[in-house]
């Protein structure tokens, strides 16, 4: 598995070949504080790098969960959206969000290191 | 405006609290457990909430002044009892709620509990109504410290002799480190539990106290979860200047001889909404599966025709599932009644539910 990568709007992603697994990052998890409700998008669909592709809820608030590449989705991790409390739990391993075909490697280029990402968080809460 | 911070400020941020901004005060949201954990202490154990963001009002006078709030406040004052508490309301004009609020008769006159948002408009409506008249005045020296649930009662006693023995939405003076406090059997949680206002030189001391007695600070988030499964009213949300006491579901917090007689600002309205001209209902609603229906989210029939609006809405821990409140027409409110509801696009079923979503026995 390649290194672990970050985008702005506080996904992690990971590679194998051609597909990338997606997440939250445990930062964005904090933040929300106990998650609620999880709607994940559908097998098959296709996104946009950036477009809204979910929906994560605390007992505050909802947000959309967005993909940091585009690609086809492939699947999607149903275990959260039945104990939405795992992705408090475990959000960068066991609570991931979806898998996504990439389409468009160099996209990959564009997203933060861990180092970059922890500082980025830091600077910008939410 | 600046915002304001209440006397337990510093003592919050040392707890590890998260604050918001709510209503002009820096309050805290949460703290490190988070608001589930929060939630599940208040019904289980007891937690403490620094409500002193509410407003504290006192009014003196006797017979007089009675006479003179009921000109705005639709409950029987003449009747109240010495440190008895009711819930009630300021209305409008129109029949509309200009704030909900807690009066309790005192020796000296009443006190008012006013929500923060709104007290600084309400001391405007009261003074001018009742013309300089009265001594009044919304205290800044006084903080307000909740305690709820089930073991409250046994928690505040040994800090404070003798609250043991007050009754449900009944109050009392009583001594703190030889300083007076006045307390209330009352909430917002749907726990047993008190209110206690104190002078904000005593309060972290007494905060202090509490918390030594294995009772956790609570933040706004829980405070919001605990009032929802009680089916209690957040003023600006359930209840606004455009929602009469009636549509809200709130007739048994209107003294039944006001009701009869009237003589309270925007009775008309009141008076036709009881004879029959009532449209539309606060009611509890329960959205099937776990999908999270919030303020604004519209409520269809069976048939897909709107039949009203949320005005509150979150997932309830006590109740392990998403809970909401809202408004819709006449016909739609029997409990068990099929709804849907449109959450950003698609339609969800639920169904009308009793209120409150989670009861517990209060002490009477």
């Amino acid at each position: 598995m390649s290194e672990k990568k970050y985008s702005k709007q506080h996904e992690w992603i990971t590679i194998e070949g051609d597909v990338a697994t997606v997440g939250i990052t445990k930062h964005a998890a904090e933040m929300l504080g106990d998650v609620v409700f999880v709607e994940l998008p559908e097998k098959g669909k296709n996104v946009e790098k950036e477009g809204q592709a979910g929906v994560v809820e605390s007992t505050k608030a909802a947000s959309d969960v967005y993909t940091p590449i585009t690609g086809e989705i492939t699947d999607t991790n149903q275990s959260i959206v039945d104990d939405p409390g795992a992705v408090n739990k475990d959000p960068e391993g066991a609570s991931w969000f979806f898998k996504i075909k990439i389409k468009n490697k160099s996209e990959l280029d564009q997203l933060m290191s861990k180092a970059d990402y922890d500082k980025f968080a830091k600077e910008n809460p939410s | 405006m600046e915002t304001q911070k209440t006397a337990l400020y510093n003592y919050h941020k040392s707890l590890g609290a998260k604050f918001v901004p709510f209503a002009g005060y820096e309050m805290p949201v949460q703290y490190s457990s988070g608001i589930v954990d929060e939630h599940k202490l208040t019904r289980s154990i007891a937690g403490m909430f620094d409500v002193s963001h509410m407003g504290q009002l006192s009014i003196e006078g006797s017979e007089e002044l009675a006479i003179e709030l009921e000109k705005i406040i639709p409950i029987d004052l003449k009747k109240i009892r010495l440190n008895q508490s009711k819930y009630s309301f300021l209305t409008n004009e129109e029949g509309g709620i200009y704030d909900d609020l807690i009066v309790t008769k005192v020796e000296k006159g009443f006190n008012i509990i006013l929500n923060a948002a709104c007290k600084n408009n309400d001391f405007k409506i009261i003074s001018g109504s009742l013309k300089d008249k009265f001594k009044i005045t919304l205290h800044k020296n006084l903080s307000l410290v909740a305690l709820q649930g089930p073991k409250s009662s046994q928690i505040l006693e040994k800090i404070i002799s003798g609250v043991s023995s007050l009754k449900f939405m009944n109050g009392n003076k009583f001594s703190y480190n030889s300083r007076d406090v006045y307390i209330t059997r009352s909430g917002y949680t749907g726990e047993d539990g008190f209110e206690i206002s104190i002078s904000n030189e005593s309060v972290e001391d007494f905060a202090k106290k509490l918390t030594s007695q294995n009772v956790k600070p609570i933040g706004l988030g829980a405070r919001d979860t605990l009032r929802l499964e009680a089916g209690l009213c957040l003023y600006g949300h359930d209840i606004n200047e455009s929602t009469s006491p009636i549509e809200a579901n709130l007739k048994w917090a209107i003294s039944k001889r006001r009701r009869e007689e009237g003589g309270f600002v925007g009775y008309k309205k009141i008076k036709s909404d009881l004879n029959g001209s009532l449209s539309r209902l606060r009611i509890g609603i329960k959205p099937e599966g776990k999908i999270i229906a919030r303020e604004g989210v519209k409520i269809f029939s069976e048939d897909g025709k709107e039949i009203g609006s949320i005005t509150s809405g979150t997932f309830g821990p006590s109740v392990n599932g998403p809970i909401a409140m809202g408004y819709v027409k006449l016909n739609f409110t029997r409990p068990g009644t099929k709804v849907f509801l449109e959450v950003r696009g698609k339609k969800h079923e639920a169904k009308i539910s009793e209120l409150p979503f989670y009861k517990k026995s209060y002490v009477r």
